[in-house]
């Protein structure tokens, strides 16, 4: 009924030229497409779906400017990066597959709603064949299904949540990010190491998904170690103002606080901490210690002189000395004037390995990519021997652990690593019970066909 | 007992914070009758002028210095601050140190000209518009502002500290007889409420005891009559605009060691500023004051343990809670006048 | 011609407004894919069927605000409660929609009923203060402690172990009106260098709201509307009058709540995710915008100014540098650099800030909203054209009016 109302009224008042246009067989049927998006002409489209406004705009900046570099580097334009360093050597410099890469961007605001909004018009509307970044783990979440939904390829930004790829885990998705349990698993010897095995901790934690995740993790991997977990706090996104959750940490009887932080929260928190006095304070006959088990870059520069000497853990860092993070931090610094973020990292080696793989399947069609990088392993894109599990799409690699530094020489050494802990000690089986146990799935990948 | 203390001592200052915000805002809005959704941008600029003037002193030329590195492996170069060189390396350190408190000099006047400004050149056009009109306008321009600090500050919070004689914490138990440190607090936020305190109370002696506040109050209860007078309403209410600029400058240049600030920290107050002025009751300065400390200690006191183990996420709701039950039982708030924005 | 009982002239309008929603997707793709500006084109699914949405949302809070003029801060509470009705019916019964939206509404209308009985109880600034602080613990409770109920950060969504009871084995596994698929394209025709996109879910979405456009119509005309203007220009006179007008206020509340309430459900009927944002005070906010943007009162004005906010939101966010240097490239590298510099100011990563110029410009040079921006430029083709005498009684909407 809509349509023939459509047609009477569309016909008198678009005029004859268009009306003749509607009469002609049209090209594009659901029943002639292959996949999704499968791209016709000389050039792909990638999706860059990245926060631009709101606190994490500074971290998806980054993120474009990795992307961008990732995409002149396929197409052949700049040093190549780390496609030099790269052990699979497939990729020429001529796009993928023949075809140039072209991108375009979008705004994910950190909200989930605006985070599918944007990524279906990328979608739907510029025809993407994947997409690429974000820096939070409810977004990756929404974005990851989203995909799946539409059948094309997702690969996270920034997401630590163990939900990315436990629970919510789709085939489609993929992580190159590590996780809540990893920065655990990797903090929890160096903790033992520095601060002893009779340690009381409380723990600060956002009150959301990612928060609990976290704080799971790291209770699980410091009480294995023999600390004793005085207490649990969940506290408000965005509070700002953490003295009421604060002052009562040194009357506990804790002598370790653990903020489950991130972000502005992080920040705030940390810097609050600092200013009640909690670094300089003794506990329990010990000096009281601060933990951050998740850092960025951004973030530790937003809290300044406050980091010094907390611990904390990363993806990657720029200071790494392997040949591949060496010639991306060249070809990253010239370019931009500054060191990439780890997340810029993450979503430039995304990009990377989605060319890859799309060209070791030698088809851009989702579910062959994603045969291409289930199991796939790989070396030269920083973090030594990497893995991307077959059974739950999560990366394994080597994790960091870092340490403010005392005395930083530039803005962006203020960070400095404390350790490589080897994949080994950060693997867990994919029905770990922290990410969703035998229910989990990652169901059927789809194409959209 | 002294974990009660402490939330008293957090809520006062939490408090603080509102209240100040809330008294710039229940001078515009309360009085002058115009829903100001650009007082958290005020508040934010502010925070950026002590950010300002901390990057102006931090503003250095480069040294190259060969013993060292940087990433890329080209010699350092070292950024030394000009203030040092001129003033030598002494004064220009205490003047980085001090950059804070020193904003507060800078941020009056500029945020009373952006006061005068706003006024002259929008608000004035909007008196007599209604609400909806002052709204959209006055939530674009904060976006604007926002956008534009943004543009040049970037998104990330800046750590903008206290001078190191604020650092560390003063032993507030022991003055009413506890043990040594059980209750210890940081000396800047006990600054922050004594500074609270005084620029409530000389905001308030203006109003009372000086003639132009006599005007500007019955200004507020009899526009007509007052310009039947023969005096010029207008140009007070315009300086009334920039003093409620200015106090919610301050407010937020004070804050920065508090809280890192960032491009959005206005939009993050705006809605508590304005739970606060209702709360407090329309056109009533004491309401606003009351009703920010008031908030400040409940919040405070709704975030402790004990009491989240018995209502969980109470403390993410207290605020609204407190709101919705103040104003079932006081129709106008604490301390409302009729007729003021009720229709 | 007469209609379902409208006036002639309400008659013509409402035709008009159903034509220009069912050609939406032609008239949203201006330009021929693949020129510099196809970027501003808006005719894909998603953002037709937001605008088809908000529409409904705007629609529904201005029957309120518009004819009552008590500003709810808190709508978007309805709009959140509408999303997680419809994600729980999928999550326990199937994807047909038919069960969740109009529970959506029911649901929705019983929280406006209790929300608006207590907030009711206050007038002006007061009222919406009580709103906001209703929809902010709604929003920071399902971030947080209900989490159970609505997943929090993440958002509502269906998982492979959820009961679906009602699935069938050849059922459509993504939202669906009978077998009638919302991500599902009926027609996809490429003409000449154009591409139009006929969406299923836009479709489902535009006839509902066309409805929900005919009630609030009727609304307006109707003894009801006129008693809630009344309410609006002086609520005192009729108390003294002994009307009690409390009923009318809270039957308004209650109808708005349950637009608020459909356009969530349609919300997560177009994509089964409902996330705990929509219900933030932003989003509350956002629909006083569009509102007042359009032109608060005015029938045409809400969805004009949904239409305007949305496009930004989605369209100008988009246009980054490698799409300025496309529309740039042609001219010397010095001019082209200083245009994309002047550019960076107000799109991409900055489009916040033209959406604020807008709304002062708008303010400030259009008191009535864009209603009236649409009515001047009526007013000057009409003085060019000699001036028709019917033109004057029908309200002209803007060009993109179906929006």
């Amino acid at each position: 009924m809509s349509k023939t109302n459509f047609t009477r009224r569309g016909l008198i008042k678009t005029g004859a030229a268009t009306g003749a246009g509607l009469a002609l067989p049209t090209i594009f049927t659901s029943g002639a497409m292959g996949f999704t998006n499968e791209p016709t002409g000389s050039t792909v489209k990638l999706g860059f779906n990245v926060p631009q406004t709101g606190p994490y705009a500074e971290e998806g900046l980054d993120e474009l400017r990795a992307q961008e570099l990732a995409v002149e580097h396929i197409n052949g334009i700049g040093d190549g990066g780390m496609l030099n360093t790269f052990s699979s050597k497939v990729l020429d410099g001529t796009g993928i597959l023949g075809k140039k890469v072209e991108f375009v961007t979008g705004d994910t605001q950190t909200k989930s709603d605006a985070a599918r909004a944007s990524a279906k018009s990328m979608i739907e509307k510029d025809g993407v064949l994947m997409i690429n970044g974000g820096s939070s783990s409810g977004v990756a979440v929404a974005v990851q299904s989203l995909c799946q939904d539409a059948g094309i390829m997702f690969m996270a930004g920034l997401t630590h949540s163990n939900d990315t790829t436990g629970k919510d885990r789709k085939a489609n998705g993929f992580r190159h990010f590590f996780n809540a349990y990893m920065s655990a698993a990797a903090l929890g010897p160096v903790l033992k190491n520095v601060y002893g095995t009779d340690r009381r901790a409380y723990h600060l934690t956002a009150d959301y998904t990612w928060g609990w995740t976290q704080q799971e993790s790291i209770q699980a991997s410091t009480e294995a170690i023999g600390w004793e977990t005085v207490n649990n706090v969940l506290t408000p996104v965005g509070a700002g103002d953490f003295s009421s959750y604060i002052t009562p940490v040194l009357q506990s009887g804790a002598d370790v606080l653990i903020l489950n932080h991130y972000g502005g929260d992080m920040v705030n928190s940390l810097s609050q901490a600092v200013q009640f006095g909690l670094r300089d304070a003794m506990a329990n006959g010990k000096q009281f210690e601060i933990v951050v088990p998740l850092y960025s870059e951004l973030m530790a520069a937003g809290a300044g002189d406050n980091i010094k000497g907390v611990y904390g853990s990363m993806n990657w860092n720029w200071q790494l000395t392997d040949e591949g993070t060496q010639a991306f931090v060249k070809s990253f610094g010239e370019k931009f004037g500054r060191p990439p973020s780890g997340s810029a990292h993450t979503c430039y080696v995304q990009t990377i390995l989605y060319a890859d793989a799309v060209t070791r399947a030698g088809a851009f069609n989702p579910c062959a990519v994603v045969e291409a990088l289930e199991g796939f392993e790989f070396d030269g894109l920083g973090n030594g021997p990497t893995l991307y599990r077959a059974e739950d799409h999560q990366c394994f690699k080597d994790v960091l652990v870092m340490k403010g530094a005392e005395n930083p020489t530039t803005e962006y050494d203020n960070l400095e690593i404390v350790e490589v802990t080897p994949v080994d000690q950060v693997i867990y089986p994919p029905n770990h019970p922290m990410f969703g146990g035998d229910e989990a799935s990652l169901g059927e990948c789809n194409d959209g066909a | 007992m002294d974990a009660i203390i402490l939330q008293i001592l957090n809520g006062l200052d939490k408090g603080s914070a509102y209240a100040l915000i809330a008294l710039g805002l229940t001078l515009i809005f309360g009085t002058l009758g115009v829903v100001n959704f650009a007082h958290g941008a005020l508040f934010m600029i502010g925070a950026f002028v002590a950010v300002s003037l901390q990057r102006l002193f931090g503003m250095s030329f480069e040294q190259i210095d060969e013993t060292k590195t940087d990433f890329l492996g080209n010699p350092l170069k070292v950024n030394v601050p000009y203030v040092d060189s001129w003033f030598g390396p002494d004064v220009g350190e205490w003047l980085i140190d001090w950059s804070v408190p020193l904003a507060i000099l800078v941020a009056i006047p500029v945020m009373l000209l952006v006061g005068f400004v706003m006024e002259r050149g929008l608000i004035k056009h909007f008196y007599k518009r209604p609400h909806a009109d002052q709204i959209l306008v006055t939530f674009g321009l904060a976006i604007v502002l926002q956008e534009l600090i943004k543009y040049f500050f970037g998104a990330n919070p800046i750590q903008t500290g206290a001078p190191d004689a604020f650092t560390g914490s003063f032993d507030f138990g022991r003055l009413i007889g506890f043990d040594p440190n059980v209750i210890i607090y940081p000396y800047w936020r006990l600054v922050y409420f004594a500074f609270a305190a005084v620029v409530i109370g000389a905001v308030f002696s203006f109003l009372r005891f000086t003639t132009f506040g006599m005007v500007v109050r019955a200004g507020m209860a009899d526009r007509e009559t007052v310009e039947l007078l023969g005096i010029n309403i207008d140009r007070r209410f315009t300086i009334m605009f920039g003093i409620a600029a200015a106090v919610a400058g301050i407010a937020g240049v004070m804050y920065t060691p508090i809280l890192a600030p960032n491009y959005h920290m206005g939009m993050d107050f705006l809605v508590l500023s304005f739970v606060v002025v209702v709360v407090g009751g329309m056109g009533s300065l004491p309401g606003a004051v009351a009703a920010g400390f008031l908030l400040g200690i409940l919040q405070s006191f709704a975030s402790m343990n004990e009491i989240k183990a018995i209502v969980p996420g109470i403390d993410q709701v207290i605020i609204y809670l407190v709101a919705i039950i103040i104003l079932l039982t006081r129709p106008r708030g604490l301390l409302g006048r009729a007729g003021v924005m009720e229709d | 011609m007469r209609l379902l009982g409208l006036s002639r002239k309400d008659t013509r309008f409402l035709l008009i407004v159903i034509f220009l929603t069912m050609a939406t997707p032609i008239l949203l793709q201006p330009f021929p894919e693949g020129s510099g500006l196809a970027t501003f084109n808006a005719g894909y699914p998603d953002l037709m069927q937001r605008f088809a949405i908000f529409g409904i949302f705007a629609i529904g809070f201005n029957i309120l605000f518009g004819l009552t003029g008590y500003l709810s801060f808190g709508h978007a509470a309805f709009l959140g409660v509408g999303s997680y009705t419809v994600v729980w019916m999928y999550k326990l019964l199937d994807y047909n929609v038919v069960y969740g939206l109009p529970l959506a509404v029911a649901v929705s209308a019983v929280f406006a009923v209790v929300i608006g009985y207590v907030s009711l109880r206050r007038s002006g600034i007061y009222f919406s203060i009580l709103t906001l602080a209703f929809a902010q613990m709604s929003y920071n409770l399902a971030y947080s402690v209900l989490t159970p109920l609505t997943n929090g950060e993440t958002g509502l969504q269906v998982y492979g172990n959820d009961p679906q009871v009602l699935l069938g084995a050849t059922e459509a596994n993504s939202p669906h009106f009978f077998g009638w698929v919302m991500n599902d394209n009926f027609w996809e025709p490429v003409i000449g260098g154009w591409k139009f996109t006929f969406n299923n879910g836009y479709y489902f979405t535009a006839i509902i709201a066309i409805i929900a456009f005919y009630v609030s119509l009727r609304i307006f005309r109707s003894p009801f509307g006129l008693m809630l203007r009344a309410i609006k220009t002086n609520q005192t006179r009729l108390n003294y009058t002994g009307i009690n007008t409390r009923p009318y206020t809270l039957a308004a509340f209650v109808i708005s709540g349950m637009y608020a309430g459909l356009a969530g459900g349609l919300m997560a009927a177009m994509d089964p995710l409902a996330g705990a944002e929509r219900m933030q005070w932003t989003a509350s906010g956002e629909v006083v915008l569009m509102t007042i943007l359009g032109g608060a009162g005015t029938l045409m004005g809400p969805i004009l100014g949904a239409g305007f906010i949305k496009y930004f939101e989605n369209i100008f966010s988009k246009i980054n540098d490698s799409v300025l240097h496309g529309w740039f490239g042609f001219l010397p590298d010095g001019l082209e650099d200083f245009l994309i510099g002047v550019s960076h100011f107000f799109v991409g990563k900055s489009w916040h800030l033209t959406l604020g110029l807008l709304f002062m410009l708008v303010v400030v040079f259009l008191p009535g909203g864009l209603v009236e921006g649409g009515q001047r430029i009526a007013a000057m083709f009409r003085k060019k054209s000699g001036g028709k005498d019917d033109a004057a009684h029908q309200p002209k909407p803007a060009p993109h009016v179906a929006e």
